[in-house]
């Protein structure tokens, strides 16, 4: 369709006015890691860079960012391995139940988060415990990768579907094991699929606080938990402002090495 | 405070005739003839273990990863040679649950876990003797009904504080002097009144009940009978009316009340004195009909492996340089009488009321409503928290 | 590996086992535990679970009125954003993916994506301070901002999910070939009628899945609603208030079984059109 002058400008507005109402809020809190006030009254009437400083000395903050990325490293990689081998075998095979398994996939992160999160909980204490093995950030992983594995999944089935098999036979006719052409030829065709899929994995674990709170064992404190904890304490509001602030800065770094090395799709869903 | 434990001693006689027949191996005896399971208290202390594994509201057990200026648990590391391991719970079900695994040794429980841990078996009288800061503790916190049974402790007091009523004093005029302000249907403040979000502010109804309508007889204002839970609810349900939010965490109360979105409501000590170093117009006062209140307790695992490093860390957490650091970094009434020369602001303990005892008379601490009453009747059945929980859910709407 | 060669269904086997083993034992097993503790009690003094079979729970949550206008009052709040973020996401999806330079998509996606890094709990309370008494909000509207409350709720949560309902439609946009639409250009059908007949029919699958993530993730959501609700309770305040507080998780495991019902029954819904393959 070709767009008249007047819709293509309409449509620029909206998504001007689109990006504002995303932006503003993220706008107000890097402006207010510098209020003065504690509770960030508005307008600011004071400025200082001291919450910055405390946020720097806060070691509690730091360590909760290293446990976020190791739970979302360790979700990813199961989400990564399982939604894989799923959307192979859906893509490539035909079985009883097949129309199942996407229902079955989606079903994680389609029901309410307090749901999975009580559901994992309460099955952990009641199985899992007494053999041993107490909740811990183990707990975690099993229960991010649990709703990340879709991410993976879509973004494989899509590229399978696209990309056909006739580059897999032809190898295999020029004598290729299978093993080689999964090194050669369909790992290399996954590649940016299995990156879009991995990256919106990670970044759903690493904003996840429902499940986590459900699922952590105790001692085990991620980086939204410690906002959750730390927010709602007067002396250390505006020291988690610092920290979100800091977060939407850095987090260009990973949407921006994904676009790179993956093309301009990647960030967003399926290629 | 005197009458609650006039009430609980008449409760305790009740329940010791009711419970005559029971064997020897009850160590004791609790509301509607509950019994206390008998466990023994340690009558000597010995070397440290090396480790001490503590379960702890967030902000009691710092050692400088928050910020580096408030930490009283690397001395005690060094001086002791116990390594603190913390676990930080959000809930007192969650701290329920962690000492019922037996991995930690020692928890700071608030009034409505204590008394689930001492008839579960869960946690150990202590033997005062062998903690030197005891003897400091404020009289007005020891032996408590959340904390002792029979005069037996079951742990070392930790703090306290009062849920005060907070006013805007440029909006609401004349101030006031009674919880009546809260409830009072032709409220000109309908909208920016605000209230704590948890089943436990029934109590806060029941108490205003109990001075305000003596003939439905509440006695304590944890244990309420069919029909005195039930003008309690009513009485908040007509409440809700003039609500404009209810209030769980400080920062959302402190924010309210500085924008004005909340102009009258109950709060906390160190809420009121956020809002005024802000420089909100806002007065925090104890009501002529007294208040709630809380109290933590320092108590120890039943199961301890580590149960020496565990008395240790009891007896550093309520000295008076370590309670003086928690009263202040958490904003509470320090338990130990000496603390108050310690705290960095000297008038901490003025401000909240520490020393105060005739002010802490007139604070029902919070506690586990119980179907068996708390308060000793026999005759007849309580709500219990469960009952609460879903009636505060109806009263929300 | 020549064993799998030749024997596909050995191969079939192997793919599936993990993940079926991972998500049929260990989450249905784990939902499945949750809806059966639903008709269990707990005893009130000792917080042990009592194993016999009761409806009481069921029984409390039919009769007492506040669970079914929790209940519609959530789904209500649910549908609304998701029908916020669909008209918000439709047009930016796509200017993004038809309008704008290649290049400039680049950047848009980033700029969508960013957000998401975000703490969820940074932005509701940044909202909070926009949304108070005599705020940024309040003088934009000259008074008559909505304060807190539902309205407030709606706004924050949609604004949450946003860029979740933006990706999926982005995706189907951009997937779809622009021939398509010279094409029906071509025939002389106008830009209104394109979008109605070709564009929506063809995104249809994106937008439910979108769709899926802002329904379902409104319909969970207990601290939003708290931060900026003012006095409003959602179903997932009540079940988080049975589990956190009052320790009774067989009822708060039944007051979980309505969204679950709820989703579960939009999931089979929206299927058909291959919703689920969009996420």
């Amino acid at each position: 369709m070709t767009l008249s002058v007047w819709s293509r400008w309409a449509l620029r507005a909206f998504m001007a006015v689109g990006l504002t109402f995303i932006y503003v809020p993220l706008l107000l809190v890097l402006v207010n890691s510098f209020n003065g006030d504690r509770t960030f009254a508005w307008p600011p009437h004071d400025w200082t860079t001291r919450w910055w400083s405390a946020a720097w000395d806060n070691s509690g903050a730091r360590d909760a960012l290293l446990t976020s990325v190791k739970a979302g490293l360790g979700a990813t990689a199961i989400a990564l391995i399982l939604g894989t081998m799923v959307a192979f075998a859906v893509q490539r095979f035909k079985f009883f139940g097949r129309d199942t398994v996407s229902l079955l996939i989606v079903l994680p992160i389609a029901l309410p988060g307090i749901v999975t999160g009580i559901a994992l909980d309460s099955a952990w204490r009641s199985v899992i415990a007494p053999l041993g093995l107490g909740k811990g950030l183990f707990s975690v992983i099993v229960g991010h990768a649990t709703f990340c594995v879709v991410t993976v999944y879509n973004n494989v089935l899509a590229r399978l579907r696209r990309s056909g098999v006739n580059f897999e036979e032809a190898s295999s006719d020029l004598g290729a094991s299978s093993f080689q052409t999964f090194c050669y030829i369909t790992f290399p065709l996954m590649r940016s699929a299995l990156l879009a899929g991995g990256l919106l994995a990670f970044a759903l674990s690493f904003d996840e606080i429902i499940v986590t709170t459900f699922t952590a064992g105790p001692g085990i404190t991620t980086l939204p938990i410690w906002i959750f904890n730390n927010l709602f304490r007067p002396n250390q509001a505006p020291v988690v402002n610092v920290v979100a602030a800091a977060l939407i800065v850095l987090s260009v770094i990973p949407v921006w090495l994904a676009q790179r090395l993956a093309g301009p799709e990647a960030g967003a869903s399926r290629t | 405070m005197r009458h609650k434990v006039t009430f609980l001693a008449v409760g305790v006689i009740a329940l010791a005739l009711a419970g005559c027949g029971s064997s020897d191996d009850e160590g004791g005896s609790g509301p509607g003839g509950l019994s206390v399971p008998k466990v023994d208290k340690m009558a000597a202390l010995g070397a440290g273990e090396g480790t001490v594994n503590v379960v702890a509201w967030a902000g009691y057990v710092e050692d400088g990863s928050t910020d580096p200026k408030v930490d009283w648990v690397s001395g005690f590391e060094k001086e002791t040679g116990c390594q603190v391991n913390t676990k930080v719970a959000g809930t007192s079900d969650e701290m329920v649950a962690l000492m019922k695994t037996g991995e930690y040794d020692v928890v700071s429980a608030s009034g409505d876990a204590s008394l689930r841990l001492i008839y579960g078996g869960d946690v150990a009288p202590v033997n005062t003797d062998l903690i030197s800061n005891y003897k400091d503790v404020f009289e007005g916190l020891k032996n408590k009904q959340w904390n002792s049974v029979d005069g037996q402790p079951y742990g070392v007091p930790h703090g306290r504080g009062a849920n005060l009523l907070m006013y805007r004093t440029d909006t609401v005029k004349p101030a006031p002097t009674s919880w009546g302000a809260v409830f009072d249907a032709n409220s000109p403040y309908k909208g920016k009144i605000t209230a704590y979000d948890s089943p436990i502010y029934i109590a806060d109804a029941a108490l205003y009940l109990m001075k305000t309508k003596p003939d439905l007889g509440i006695k304590n204002p944890y244990a309420l009978d069919e029909t005195q839970f039930k003008a309690a609810t009513d009485l908040l349900t007509e409440q809700n009316k003039l609500i404009g939010e209810y209030w769980s965490d400080y920062t959302k109360e402190v924010q309210a009340f500085k924008s004005g979105d909340s102009v009258l409501g109950t709060t906390w000590q160190v809420i009121a004195n956020l809002v005024q170093a802000d420089k909100a117009p806002v007065e925090a006062i104890l009501p002529t009909e007294g208040a709630t209140g809380w109290s933590d307790t320092w108590m120890i695992s039943s199961k301890a492996k580590h149960p020496n490093c565990g008395y240790l860390w009891m007896n550093h957490i309520i000295s008076p340089k370590a309670n003086a650091g928690v009263a202040e970094w958490f904003g509470e009434a320090p338990a130990n009488k000496l603390s108050c020369a310690e705290t960095a602001d000297k008038n901490h303990c003025a401000t909240f009321h520490a020393e105060d005892e005739a002010y802490f008379e007139q604070v029902w601490y919070w506690t586990t409503p119980l179907a068996q009453c708390v308060d000793g009747r026999t005759d007849v059945t309580c709500k219990d928290y469960a009952a609460w929980t879903q009636a505060w859910t109806t009263i929300k709407g | 590996m020549t064993v799998f060669h030749r024997h596909p269904r050995l191969r079939l086997a192997a793919l599936l086992s993990a993940p079926l083993l991972w998500l049929v034992v260990a989450y249905l097993g784990a939902l499945a535990v949750l809806l059966v503790s639903a008709f269990w009690t707990v005893n009130g003094f000792t917080g042990e679970v009592v194993r016999e079979f009761t409806l009481a729970n069921f029984r409390t949550i039919v009769t007492e009125e506040v669970y079914r206008n929790v209940a519609l009052r959530s789904l209500g709040v649910a549908a609304s954003v998701t029908v916020i973020c669909a008209v918000l996401a439709l047009p930016m999806a796509f200017f993004m993916a038809k309008v704008a330079s290649p290049r400039s998509r680049h950047w848009l996606v980033i700029a969508i994506l960013t957000p998401l890094w975000a703490s969820y709990l940074v932005k509701a309370y940044a909202w909070r301070v926009l949304l108070a008494n005599d705020g940024p909000i309040d003088w934009l509207f000259l008074g008559h901002g909505p304060g807190y409350g539902l309205t407030a709720t709606i706004i924050v949560l949609s604004y949450l999910w946003l860029p979740y309902m933006i990706l999926p439609i982005y995706a189907g946009l951009e997937r779809m070939p622009t021939s398509l639409l010279e094409a029906s250009g071509d025939l002389g059908a106008r830009p209104g009628r394109t979008f109605r007949t070709v564009v929506l029919p063809l995104i249809v699958p994106s937008l439910f899945a979108g769709s899926i993530f802002t329904f379902s993730l409104s319909l969970g959501d207990y601290i939003t609603v708290q931060i900026v609700g003012g006095k409003t309770q959602l179903l997932g305040n009540l079940v988080y208030a049975n589990i956190g507080a009052a320790n009774n998780l067989p009822f708060a495991a039944a007051i979980a079984t309505i969204p679950v019902l709820v989703m579960v029954i939009y999931l089979v819904a929206v299927r058909r059109s291959g919703a689920l393959e969009e996420l």
